[in-house]
């Protein structure tokens, strides 16, 4: 089994297309919806974790591709602004995925990028704002 | 035996001090015994830094060509409007404060971007602020309007003045109610779905000095990245509260006013925060060094996580209705490992004061005396102290009277 995690964009003329479900049905991929934001005559934004077989994921992106979907690797899309973290750890309960701990030695807050699953929770609460959202 | 400030500053002075870490004084304690560590030890280091809203900076901006009264006008530092109520370029800005076009909590939960701390942080910073000030014009203060950039490096005075730092313990805020609150212990998750916390605890200064008896008003500290002083006692300051045996109070109890140069500080040591649904604010990084006198001292500053201990407070009703009672107390070594039980409930527990920052600015502050560019001070005056009678009161409303 594969998995992974993807941002798609797609143009305009694409948004009220079925892609998600061709995914499903053509390539037999099963998918999480991490994040989605499709509004009608506006450019859409999708992140999936896609779950399957990886020559037909390969198959998939081509398929995207094809139709000028961009796709990016995920795990880029929250990343910390090492300079202004205080390393207070006022984020680590809002992190469902426990890709923000405490280190116990050095007490600093470790993130760890490839566990974000960009729900976007850390980003509020951080009071020195140092968790920036890309997209 | 005891040793003076005095003979502990010569032996900085000839390289001969033994000076470590409120964390390090733990294990020295510990192996050798109090009698020995005080023997051994000249000074410990403390270090804390979390968020601390009664921070603020005063600046005498120079006066302009002709002159302008800003004094009971108005002035703005970056759309922060700062205080002016002194005289004509003396202003005072409070990190609190927020940007007139703010829509603070009218668009609930507020993000609260931008503030006093903001301003400051980036003043220290170096960085150019926008100044727009109004004045009503006088025979001697002609001007009634200046723009202008200006920088710390060209101002008469910056001097950061914070009536309460650095808090003698604090609350664990919790959240039993069925909605989140958004508060200045940050955002809390209905039904106990976590536990926040605001302490350097076992590094904390006031936690090594429980009585207040090397800690006092005229005490040289790390202010901001840079050297300051103890002021006076800060605001809310309440010495009278139950404390534990080993001299910790169980409540926040004991505060510092704080003062000092801020264009000899740094941006890393004062870093301006935003409280979702609550405003923006200051993060400071406060250490103050504590000279171990004799082995009651050295005992003090011995203290550990274990041994310190905070109240569970109910943020939904208790705290903001002012009714009494806690779910209990828990141990700041409790807190640390990641989750307490609260009403038969494992909750997680956050920090919102950096421990590793808080490690940084002992470890600064030791590094500092070890280089003899820091000497210690003897207070000018004491603190008022747990038998003073210095209390915190809460305000006693009363009916306003027409035509008092």
């Amino acid at each position: 089994m594969f998995t992974k995690r993807v941002v798609m964009r797609y143009p305009t003329k694409l948004v009220d297309k079925p892609i998600v479900s061709k995914l499903v049905k053509d390539y037999n991929l099963d998918f999480n919806i991490l994040k989605a934001s499709v509004t009608p005559n506006e450019e859409g934004l999708l992140v999936l974790e896609l779950i399957g077989d990886r020559k037909n994921y390969t198959k998939a992106m081509e398929y995207l591709k094809s139709l000028h979907v961009t796709i990016q690797p995920f795990k880029h899309d929250i990343t910390r602004n090492e300079k202004r973290c205080t390393h207070c750890g006022a984020c680590i309960t809002a992190c469902p995925s426990e890709a923000l701990v405490v280190d116990t030695k050095t007490k600093k807050i470790l993130f760890n990028e490839k566990k974000c699953i960009a729900c976007e929770l850390c980003i509020p609460i951080c009071p020195v704002r140092a968790m920036e959202m890309h997209y | 035996m005891s040793k003076t400030i005095q003979e502990i500053n010569e032996k900085i002075k000839k390289g001969q001090a033994v000076i470590v870490t409120a964390e390090e004084m733990i294990d020295i304690v510990a192996q050798k015994g109090e009698k020995h560590a005080a023997q051994e030890v000249d000074v410990v280091t403390t270090g804390t830094f979390g968020p601390m809203c009664s921070s603020g900076m005063y600046v005498n901006l120079g006066h302009s060509k002709p002159r302008i009264k800003i004094g009971g006008g108005t002035c703005y530092l970056n759309d922060v409007p700062a205080y002016c109520g002194f005289a004509a370029v003396d202003i005072y800005l409070g990190c609190t404060q927020t940007p007139d076009f703010d829509p603070r909590n009218t668009d609930y939960p507020g993000d609260f971007r931008y503030g006093g701390g903001h301003v400051i942080e980036e003043f220290v910073a170096g960085k150019d602020i926008k100044l727009v000030a109004t004045a009503y014009g006088t025979d001697c203060y002609p001007r009634k309007k200046l723009e202008t950039m200006i920088n710390i490096k060209d101002v008469n005075e910056a001097v950061l003045f914070n009536p309460r730092n650095a808090y003698q313990n604090y609350n664990v805020a919790v959240n039993p109610s069925d909605k989140v609150l958004y508060t200045y212990m940050g955002t809390l998750r209905p039904k106990f779905g976590n536990a926040n916390y605001c302490s350097a605890g076992q590094l904390s200064p006031l936690m090594n000095d429980p009585f207040y008896k090397t800690i006092g008003i005229g005490t040289r500290i790390f202010l901001g990245g840079g050297i300051g002083y103890v002021a006076w006692n800060g605001t809310q300051h309440n010495p009278g509260v139950k404390r534990k045996e080993n001299g910790i109070p169980v409540v926040p109890a004991a505060t510092l006013a704080l003062i000092g140069d801020l264009k000899q500080m740094k941006p890393e040591w004062l870093v301006g925060a935003s409280f979702l649904g609550y405003g923006a604010t200051l993060t400071v990084g406060v250490g103050i060094p504590i000279p171990i006198l004799n082995e009651e001292i050295a005992k003090y500053t011995a203290v550990k996580d274990e041994d310190i201990f905070a109240p569970i407070v109910d943020y939904s009703e208790n705290y903001p209705k002012v009714i009494p009672g806690n779910f209990g107390e828990v141990s700041y070594a409790q807190l640390r490992s990641g989750k307490i039980t609260v009403q038969g409930k494992e909750v997680p527990t956050a920090s919102l004061s950096s421990y590793s920052k808080a490690r940084e600015i002992a470890e600064t502050l030791k590094d500092w005396i070890q280089k003899k560019e820091f000497l210690l001070t003897d207070p000018v005056a004491n603190l008022p102290g747990a038998d003073s009678g210095t209390t915190f009161k809460f305000i006693q409303e009363r009916p306003i009277k027409n035509g008092d």
